[in-house]
């Protein structure tokens, strides 16, 4: 029964819940019981709200014994990264620095899954403060890769891809700087999506870089991530940067997939060197592919993406090293060093020094240097101009094709340790999705297949133009479809039972 | 190309208050002029005549209405505080102007 | 702290040297809520009340600007002639303080909402001088520190603090002036009327109360001094929070002549912040940096550009009520006074209290003639302002009102006053309680004359026979009798009608 619940999609579940089939509490307890049974291998939670989800779902139990309406996934159990506040359950951002803390607020986020009925499982584990690609910079320990535990699950969002890719939820939150939906998504065999930004409100969604972030949802299908998509997004007024416009029509486009007549680009500047040759295999299995379901391939040529990861890493360290100010032991979180002798100034340095960690402190120094008198406009200032070039080409790209693809990550999943040493490596995993967040488009990965060197995941990545959300899954549903048929199954079936 | 010593790194961990140790100080040394050492490519664009992008989406007057809207309590407010008296949060002397 | 520096006198300093000035006013804004969320910015209220995630920086808390703050700001700028940003954005200041939440401020950077005007201000003898607006732009407070465990609560060997974050996110209005050249010895002078008429400004868009004393308006006073005859500045100090007028101006003069001190004795003067004491006038210096501020600015991303359009900007314009300069220009006009008597009238912050007496009907000689007079000694020896007083404009306006129906002489009106002043209710409850009214019954009047001729036959002789000026005495006489209460002119005439004299 148990086995059955937790390999069920969200809409299964919700439907299941709806026509009385199943009651929350039971798809609760299944996935609380292999959470029981499987984490401590895993490590995708670094909290668990047992009590909280049974409240949840004994409350959506009631709704419907009451004969109120349900929403479209009420009673669906959720993961949810450890970014977002959440009153009174631990929201650590994966950082030392907060373990402990207790919101006395919900994020917008938090606030829309609960009044959807969402129920919410959990804190997932992630890079710290986000700043990662593979979860291993979590304050609290890395996460295994449910295809091969001793691989990483992509990251930051490496706890909630590794908590889809085992069953322990059937949806997840991530959010996105650079890759951080997209890229765990790959090399896990689900799905994300980084929508457009704007799209998800970032209030109460712990800062790493705020021109970049963006919250997504992240599923095992396209239709679980379309419903979820449209239960998350929309207008904040808490978020001056929240899109003001109504949520494009997701949960249609990912029921009627099609590609049929569309114009699909291929980039030239995301293939070559440093690309894993099966990476490569399956993604041009895949063009293949939308060529057979009736798409036209446009190849395009987007010079400045060359300069994307560059920019990237000093737009981003710059905006952090500044959003990071705030952690200074006085006001909440961990304080260090105060003996009665300390000034307040030394206290934060001290807090500061044993609260992060070095991935951390490196990106906050790297950001420190950006903007400093002298250097800003050599870099801070030219990534910001490379930024437009990029925009620029998207625009052109977008005025030839409807949407993008391209494989999510060079590579699939190394091995956790790999790269821990080598940061530029370690930065290179996301070669592929950081132009669409300095953009600030719209992009999904799904899984395409495995590669065959390694028999491990790899991600296709589509990519829209802004406010455009619903191409990825107009396209996602299609792409995935097809692949279901051609495989007989699901990808995620063929990963090793844990 | 860059070259950072350690003395920037120093000044950089005092800017960025990072009471970093000797050992970390050199490490990062190394890494920081790595990295940008690789990305300070993107000064090939400086010349360029192209307008910054500070936001992805051309949005202007995000405004609210100045109208008053319930705050936390003082207790929700001090929840975190690793100290408190008085009802404000405590804090270790301050190196200040005076 | 008691350090003793050396000083020339002001006269000697202005002899050789040319002092330049900038100044850098602060005026919070009386928005009903903070600057980047809906806490209320009510002032003393308990510590943290008025917090919320945006104003106490927690982790995920975001900011969203307050329209009415970008509204005061145009205002602000407009009144100052400044030209208004058709795009600017606000931008982060990092440095960390505990008294700032996010260790960042949001201020504005290189793109003011206001930039490029001027202020004309007015000096004690009327001479009018044009102080150059650099730029205005909008910014947060920080929260207030107390200092536990040292000296008077002095930062200075307290063993902690403690921080209330409810003056955290109230808006701020930065406004700088241009380096002000060539007011020479009258520098200090034209440092007070500036921040004087600033503040009258201020007061006038009603954007803020701009009380000085309960830290609503600061001033930053940075000086230097170059030889006469050269152009290039000196180096500059920086004295922060000067609270009142008069402190401004000291602080300006106490630099001029510290500066001339160090510059005359061939040192020189190093760029700092310096902090100004009102007990002895004098300036000290602030903790020496070991490193210099790198702000690290750069554009605030989690607020969008702030894009006033011309119309909005256009429809404030068209709504500014009339403007201090203008207005004391029209008043004085309006009165027929000099400037030095409108001088004094500002100096007494006497123009408020008078302009209400007039709009509740007094005529405008009466209502200067009594804030000027009665009310302006009584408030000296009280050592309160005008504005302090427990008597109200309408009040005063009732008085001026019962002296010209006749009711009331200036000696009963004084006393009227004075009664108010005590507390013991309105004008018409003085009155009434303490019976102050000139007696105008004539038979009560005709027999006091009556008696006071009698009761002084030489002095009736004496008018008899053509010395009109002894009148004053019986007139005293008579005014004697009626405890004040007679109307003197009337009593005069009288006099003479019953002695069969007529005057002249
Ligand atoms: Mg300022
Ligand atoms: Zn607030």
């Amino acid at each position: 029964m148990t086995d059955n619940i937790i390999k069920l999609t969200a809409a299964e579940t919700a439907a299941k819940i709806a026509s009385g089939e199943l009651t929350a509490v039971q798809v609760t307890e299944a996935h609380l019981a292999r959470i029981e049974a499987v984490d401590e291998k895993v490590h995708a939670f670094l909290h668990v709200d047992r009590e909280g989800a049974l409240a949840q779902a004994r409350a959506v139990d009631e709704k419907r014994a009451k004969g109120e309406k349900l929403g479209p996934l009420a009673g669906v159990p959720l993961a949810l990264k450890d970014i977002f506040t959440t009153e009174g359950i631990p929201t650590t951002v994966g950082s030392k620095i907060l373990e402990g803390w207790l919101p006395p607020y919900d994020a917008t986020l938090t606030k829309k899954l609960k009044a959807a009925d969402v129920v919410i499982l959990g804190k997932t584990n992630m890079d710290e403060f986000a700043m990662g690609s593979s979860t291993e910079n979590s304050a609290y320990g890395p996460t295994g890769n449910p295809w091969d535990l001793t691989k990483i699950p992509g990251g930051s969002g490496g706890g909630s891809s590794a908590a889809l890719a085992s069953f322990q939820a059937p949806l997840a939150i991530g959010t996105d700087t650079g890759g951080s939906i997209r890229q765990p998504a790959a090399v896990t065999g689900t799905v994300g999506v980084k929508p457009t930004y704007g799209a998800v409100s970032r209030y109460g969604m712990v800062a790493f870089s705020s021109s970049l972030d963006q919250g997504g949802p992240c599923a095992r299908t396209v239709l679980d991530a379309a419903l979820l998509h449209e239960v998350i997004a929309g207008h904040d007024p808490l978020d001056s940067t929240s899109i003001d416009a109504p949520v494009p029509p997701v949960v249609e486009a990912a029921r009627n997939g099609s590609v049929e007549g569309m114009r699909v680009g291929v980039v030239k500047q995301f293939r070559g060197e440093g690309y894993q040759a099966g990476v490569i295999q399956r993604f041009d299995e895949s063009v293949a592919l939308l060529k057979d379901l009736g798409a036209e391939i446009v190849e395009l040529d987007c010079p400045s993406f060359d300069l994307a990861l560059s920019a990237y890493y000093l737009i981003a360290p710059s905006e952090c090293s500044s959003n990071l100010a705030r952690f200074d032991g006085l006001r909440y979180g961990l304080r260090s060093g105060d003996d009665g002798t300390n000034s307040a100034e030394a206290v934060t340095s001290i807090t500061r020094e044993a609260g992060f960690g070095p991935e951390v402190k490196r990106r906050i120094m790297l950001g420190t240097y950006a903007l400093s008198s002298g250097y800003y406009d050599a870099y801070y200032g030219s990534a910001q101009k490379v930024r437009t070039l990029i925009t620029r080409d998207f625009e052109k790209a977008f005025e030839q094709v409807d949407v993008i693809v391209s494989p999510t990550t060079p590579t699939t999943a190394f091995a956790i340790g790999e790269r821990a040493d080598d940061p530029m490596a370690m930065y290179l995993a996301d070669l592929c999705t950081i132009p669409t967040n300095l953009a600030g488009n719209a992009a999904m990965s799904l899984p395409c297949g495995l590669a065959p060197e390694d028999n491990l995941p790899v991600g296709l990545q589509i990519i829209a133009p802004a406010l455009k959300d619903d191409r990825l899954y107009k396209v996602g549903a299609a792409v995935e479809a097809a692949f279901v048929e051609r495989w007989g199954h699901p990808l995620l079936e063929e990963a090793p039972s844990l | 190309m860059p070259g950072i010593t350690r003395e920037e790194v120093a000044h950089l961990a005092r800017l960025a208050r990072l009471e970093l140790k000797p050992e970390e100080l050199e490490h990062f040394a190394g890494q920081l002029d790595d990295i940008i050492g690789a990305v300070a490519r993107v000064s090939e664009v400086a010349d360029q005549d192209v307008p910054p992008t500070s936001h992805p989406l051309p949005l202007t007057n995000v405004m609210r209405a100045d109208e008053v809207r319930p705050s936390l309590t003082p207790e929700q407010a001090l929840s975190g505080a690793p100290a408190q008296e008085q009802q404000r949060f405590k804090v270790p002397q301050i190196l200040g102007e005076d | 702290m008691t350090t003793t520096t050396d000083l020339v006198s002001y006269e000697d300093a202005l002899a050789s040297y040319d002092p330049v000035m900038g100044l850098e006013v602060h005026v919070e804004l009386g928005t009903k809520t903070k600057m980047f969320c809906g806490c209320s910015t009510e002032l003393g209220q308990d510590a943290n009340t008025q917090t919320c995630p945006v104003c106490l920086g927690l982790p995920g808390a975001l900011p969203v600007v307050n329209a009415t703050g970008v509204e005061s700001a145009i205002k602000i700028g407009l009144a100052l002639n400044c030209e208004i940003a058709e795009w600017c954005r606000f931008a982060r200041k990092n440095y960390f303080y505990p008294d700032m939440p996010k260790n960042f401020q949001t201020s504005q950077y290189d793109e003011p909402i206001a930039f490029n005007g001027y202020l004309d201000v007015q000096l004690e003898d009327g001479e009018t001088f044009r102080v150059e607006i650099e730029r205005a732009h909008m910014e947060e407070d920080t929260g207030k520190s107390t200092h536990v465990g040292g000296a008077t609560g002095r930062i200075h060997g307290a063993s902690h603090s403690l921080l209330d974050y409810n003056r955290a996110g109230i808006p701020l209005i930065e406004i700088v002036t241009k380096p002000v050249e060539g007011a020479g010895v009258r520098a200090p002078e034209v440092a007070k009327a500036y921040v004087r008429e600033l503040r009258e400004l201020i007061k006038a868009l009603g954007v803020s109360e701009a009380r000085m004393e309960m830290g609503q308006m600061r001033c930053d006073v940075n000086l230097s001094l170059r030889p006469h005859g050269t152009e290039k500045f000196g180096t500059r100090s920086e004295t922060k929070n000067v609270n009142s007028l008069r402190s401004v101006e000291r602080a300006a003069r106490f630099e001029i002549q510290r500066h001339a001190a160090v510059l005359s004795s061939g040192g020189t003067i190093i760029q700092e912040t310096r902090h100004f004491h009102e007990d002895t006038g004098s300036t000290t210096s602030g903790r020496v940096k070991e490193e210099a501020e790198d702000y690290r600015y750069f554009p605030e991303p989690d607020l969008v550009p702030v894009a006033p359009s011309r119309e909005w900007v256009e429809e404030i314009r068209a709504a500014l009520p009339e403007l201090p300069l203008a207005r004391r220009t029209r008043l004085l006009a309006e009165w027929g006074i000099s400037a030095t008597d409108m001088q004094a009238i500002l100096n007494a912050g006497a123009l408020e209290p008078i302009v209400a007496t007039i709009d509740a009907g007094a005529d405008a000689a009466s209502a200067r003639k009594w804030w000027m007079g009665e009310l302006a000694r009584s408030a000296n020896e009280s050592g309160k302002s005008l504005d302090e007083l427990s008597i109200t404009p309408a009040q005063v306006a009732r008085v001026t009102e019962l002296v010209s129906k006749g009711d009331l002489n200036d000696k009963l009106a004084r006393q009227v006053i004075e009664g108010v002043l005590a507390g013991e209710g309105t004008p018409d409850e003085v009155v009434d309680k303490r019976g102050l009214k000139v007696v105008s019954d004539e038979g009560a009047l005709t027999t006091a004359v009556e008696e006071a001729i009698a009761g002084n036959p030489g002095i009736a002789d004496k008018i008899r026979g053509g010395k009109v000026a002894a009148a004053g005495a019986l007139v005293g006489a008579v005014m004697k009798a009626t405890r004040g209460q007679a109307d003197a002119a009337r009593v005069k005439e009288l006099i003479l009608e019953k002695l069969g004299v007529s005057e002249g």
